[in-house]
């Protein structure tokens, strides 16, 4: 690559100001429009180019959960969403954590929430990360919990529902998968559908796919009893 | 003296090879109590401005400086954060500071390291992508490389490299904090595992997790707060050459520079009669004593002779590392500078326990971020009674 | 207040798709351009400041190290400062303290992003800005982020569609006019947007900023030095930043309570009380049509739900009350991210000395205001800039 040329002709070096010293003066100069060069390379130039690189890297984690987000987890595989609460300014925080960023002090314990919430905004997906369409489009969405502090949500993915039916504000309640299935991860929540069972009538693809898998989901808990538990037991 | 900027807090959450059931967040909430405790502020009140030192492929998190806020009290208040070692957020708090915009700084800096399963492939991330890394060696082989010709260049020994980790390791046997406190002999560094020739597994820091919060504030502002402010006299960093093509092997350019702009801000001429103590990089062995060299602590070449005439043991002309450093202590990423700090803070505030050095009144602290970087960074802190005698 | 800082020079790569140069390259063609335009050389940079997003984008860990030759910090006190996607706006902030603290005069501020790098698509750099537990899992994508805050806002307000898409169309038109923006398109018009591929609804595909490799750079001096070199310096009258909490999910997106507590710092700095009195043409982050009305709510310029409205009105278009992006912004010139935000103070410079040729503001505009966003919905960064 050739250096650019200067839109001027550069400064002399003649009398170059000593490092710390000021700079003398020098008349003002136009600034641009000023023309860039620069050339962008075809994706078939990139991948062919002489040299052209191709390297990823082997980057692996085991992240500690911590004592809130660990608590959370084993929450979830109960079947139950925890939170922690902080006494001082009176909010039930979920995703839960040890430490109320608001007040600056430890929160001071567990309590658990209710697995029903509301639609606090969502979208409909119809893209992978790279830009590839998905068959069957997801709806992922931020769902306030009912329990938690007001505007205190969790993101998660509503399925049984046809994309045109959600709504900001929609009551919607999770559902689980069965007991032995859940390994203690945000995935022991399927997805979030909605509770009035008119609104779930899922005619699309998504919808279909949605409820086939929440009458395996369904038929577990019915076999638990742990869903009628965990409802009687809602704050 | 109105640009005067002191530590007013330091906080800690311990160093560990491994902290278990921890996750990051909680270690910063613990170090980020200590400090805030330690300097008497409410962060959510008396903070004006946050720093955090990070780097993503550590965190595993693109974009890490998104979960910095919430446990050090810094929800929707001014943070930043600096992709560098801890000490190049002191001198940031020192310009935020001098530029009127804050009174009172906050610094976080953290390590996960047993989060990371994959070290090597990270830090081998870090070469020229074009010119090096299809080399398929890695990041340590730089190492090997410097330290070769350090040695032929100066004359000093791997003998000499190996008392820096048995003095690093034993003075961490009185730094209740350290990971890797031992009574290790050189002969074990001699014998330990060779990595890239003449670098072996005992020369290079193991590294370990925690958190150190602190606290910096203007001269009004720790008047009012602290009854032992600890001033930073000086500080400067510098940059050198990132193509490993083309740069200075067997010097540290970078330290000097760093620690040429940090003497002139502190108006020294002579550092080793200045200097109390000195907290030190040592990465690996053979960089403590390219440092002390660039530090202008010992002559070209003298710093293992010096080493091993117990001229920088406890009862040294100038103590180095009696926290143990990064060999001692454990090798903490980006809060390594900022445990520097911390043990000068101590040590100046003659609060440093069994490892105190006598009359402790201007102590140093140098970074730099290990292979293949050539980044640096230097200040000096002296103590109250130093600032005004 | 310490020293007073002005803006001296300025320069910039061409933005595009997928550049050449190495990363390195960009850093150094942007920072020569930089110190062309005062008349400067590498020797009269006594600090300089880097600014540059993820790593995973150049594909280089600790890449701030990697680029600093590139950049021209050999030798120099070199730092680089990071606040996600406000890092651009951020590095004149940085540059601003640099020279303020009386600890340097002359400070060179250079913004790198080289996004083709990562492959098979930039988006791929994106998948873990989320929570490495709790979200990663559900497999989100950068996507679904905007989408849930644009959804929020268009809802609270009811705004219509087609005054978010016209954003769009009065960016890639005013990058016409650019001559290094990727995206300048004359013919575009509203409808062309509304029927572009939907994305992520309610976001399609002509509502988001183009991927791009590119570099900007500023000079900043101290007022004694700055006013020896140019008759026309542009000095940085106001700075804030503010960072809110990680917990994203907690917090009400409709509004960027991040961008006004910035903005309120940066405006009570410059002394500015009405601030849509005092500001004449502003800058803000585009990387979404909609995100430019819900950050001019925030720099307090406009009622909440009400910038949309204003964009109907024609006050935001060059010639407007209220020039907003006449650069082009990231929807036209492009979004090397924190390349992006440096553009923005680099077209204040040009726009408040007068030197923006066919894309100048009529009226000669006195003070400015940039602002950039990033991180999750989170970091507001903002300069107001005044001659």
């Amino acid at each position: 690559m050739s250096p650019k040329r200067p839109a001027r002709a550069p400064a002399s070096n003649g009398s170059r100001p000593r490092a710390g010293a000021a700079p003398r003066r020098r008349p003002s100069v136009p600034t641009p429009p000023f023309t860039a060069r620069g050339r962008s390379l075809s994706d078939a130039e990139f991948r062919t180019a002489v040299g052209a690189v191709d390297a990823g890297v082997d980057a692996r984690y085991a992240w500690d959960t911590g004592i809130a987000v660990g608590g959370y987890l084993r929450g979830l595989r109960d079947g139950k969403i925890l939170a922690r609460e902080c006494r001082r300014c009176r909010r039930i925080l979920v995703p839960p954590r040890m430490f109320c960023e608001q007040c600056f002090r430890p929160t001071d314990g567990w309590t658990e929430v209710r697995d029903t919430g509301r639609v606090n905004t969502f979208s409909i997906c119809y893209v992978r990360w790279d830009m590839e369409r998905l068959e069957v489009p997801e709806i992922p969405a931020v769902i306030e919990i009912d329990g938690a502090s007001a505007g205190v949500g969790i993101m998660h993915k509503l399925g049984e529902v046809r994309p045109e039916d959600v709504r900001i504000g929609m009551a919607v309640e999770a559902v689980w998968k069965p007991p032995a299935e859940r390994e203690g991860s945000i995935l022991d929540i399927r997805y979030f559908r909605p509770r009035d069972a008119a609104e779930r009538a899922g005619r699309t693809a998504a919808g279909r796919a949605a409820r086939a898998g929440a009458r395996k989901a369904s038929g577990a808990r019915k076999a638990s009893g742990a869903a009628k538990t965990r409802r009687g037991k809602a704050r | 003296m109105r640009d005067r900027v002191a530590v007013i807090g330091v906080g800690h959450s311990g160093f560990a090879p491994i902290t278990a059931g921890l996750s990051y967040k909680e270690l910063s909430f613990e170090a980020a109590l200590r400090a805030y405790s330690d300097a008497g502020v409410n962060p959510r009140k008396d903070v004006d401005s946050f720093v955090c030192v990070s780097e993503d492929l550590l965190e595993g998190t693109s974009i890490f400086d998104e979960y910095v806020p919430d446990q050090i009290g810094a929800a929707l208040r001014p943070v930043q954060t600096i992709s560098a070692d801890g000490l190049f957020a002191v001198a940031t708090a020192v310009m935020l500071i001098r530029s009127g915009i804050a009174g009172v700084v906050a610094i976080e800096g953290h390590s996960k390291a047993s989060d990371i399963q994959s070290p090597g492939a990270i830090h081998q991330f870090a070469l020229d992508p074009v010119y090096n890394r299809p080399l398929g060696i890695s990041a340590l082989a730089v190492a090997g490389l410097e330290m070769n010709h350090y040695l032929s260049a100066t004359g000093a020994t791997a003998e000499e490299c190996a008392e820096v980790a048995a003095a690093n390791r034993r003075a961490a046997l009185l730094n209740p904090i350290a990971a890797y406190p031992s009574e290790i002999a050189a002969a074990d560094v001699a014998a330990s595992e060779p990595l890239w020739f003449p670098l072996r597994s005992l020369d290079v820091a193991a590294p370990a997790d925690g958190c150190v919060v602190l606290v910096l504030a203007n001269e009004e502002r720790a008047r009012d707060l602290s009854d032992e402010p600890v001033w930073i006299a000086g500080v400067g960093w510098s940059s050198g050459s990132p193509t490993i093509e083309s740069r200075e092997w067997g010097r540290a350019e970078e330290v000097q520079a760093a620690a040429g702009r940090a003497y002139r801000m502190a108006g020294i001429a002579r550092p080793d009669s200045v200097v109390d103590l000195a907290e030190v990089d040592d990465t690996y062995t053979y960089r403590e004593l390219m440092h002390l060299e660039a530090l202008g602590l010992a002559p070209e070449g003298g710093a293992g002779e010096m080493l091993a005439g117990g001229a920088f043991g406890p009862d040294g002309d100038v103590p180095v590392n009696q926290s143990g450093g990064s060999l001692g202590q454990g090798y903490l990423f980006e809060a390594n500078g900022l445990a520097r700090t911390m043990e000068c803070v101590l040590q100046l505030r003659g609060t440093a326990g069994a490892r105190q050095v006598e009359d402790a009144g201007v102590a140093l602290a140098q970074s730099w971020r290990g292979v293949p970087t050539t980044s640096a960074a230097v200040a000096v802190f002296a103590s109250d009674e130093a600032v005004r005698a | 207040m310490g020293q007073k800082v002005a803006v001296i020079g300025a320069g910039m790569t061409k933005f595009t798709r997928r550049a050449q140069e190495t990363g390195k390259e960009l850093s150094w063609e942007a920072a020569k351009a930089a110190l062309d335009s005062c008349e400067l050389t590498l020797d009269d940079v006594q600090a300089v400041c880097m600014g540059t997003a993820p790593d995973a984008f150049d594909g280089v860990h600790m890449k701030g190290e990697y680029l600093s030759d590139g950049a021209g910090g050999f030798g120099k006190p070199y730092m680089r400062s990071y606040v996600g996607g406000g890092t651009g706006v951020f590095g004149a902030i940085q540059g601003w303290y640099t020279v303020a603290s009386g600890m340097f005069d002359v400070a060179l501020v250079v913004c790198e992003e080289k996004m083709s790098s990562t492959q098979p698509h930039p988006q791929g750099a994106f998948l873990t800005i989320f929570d490495n537990i709790l979200e990663r899992p559900l497999g989100p994508n950068l996507l679904w982020i905007f989408a849930l805050e644009m959804n929020r806002y268009m809802t609270v307000h009811g705004i219509d569609k087609r005054d978010i898409a016209a954003v769009s169309v009065k960016n890639k038109h005013n990058a016409v006019d650019h001559p290094s923006a990727l995206l300048g398109m004359g013919g575009i018009t509203v409808d062309d947007v509304l029927a572009s591929e939907v994305l992520a609804w309610p976001v399609q595909r002509l509502d988001v900023s183009p991927v791009t490799d590119g570099a900007v750079a500023v000079v900043l001096a101290a007022e004694h030095v700055a006013k020896r070199l140019t008759d026309k310096p542009v000095w940085i009258e106001g700075v804030g930043w503010h960072l809110d909490s990680s917990y994203w999910t907690n917090r009400d997106l409709y509004y960027p309570d991040y961008v006004e507590y910035a903005a309120r710092m940066a405006y009570d700095m410059a002394g500015i009380k009405e601030p849509r009195k005092e500001i004449h043409i502003a800058e803000p982050y585009d990387p979404f049509d909609y995100k430019e009305l819900h950050h001019l709510e925030g720099l307090l310029l406009f009622d909440k739900g009400k910038a949309p409205e204003a964009m109907r009105d024609g006050v935001l278009y060059r010639d407007g009350d209220l020039p907003s992006c006449p650069s082009g912004g990231l929807l036209g010139v492009g979004n090397p991210i924190a390349a992006a935000g440096l553009m923005k103070i680099a077209e204040l410079f040009w726009q408040l000395r007068g030197d923006a040729g066919a894309r100048q503001v009529p009226g000669s505009p006195k003070r400015g205001v940039a602002q950039a966003w990033g991180d999750l919905m989170q970091v507001g960064t903002v300069v107001v800039m005044g001659r």
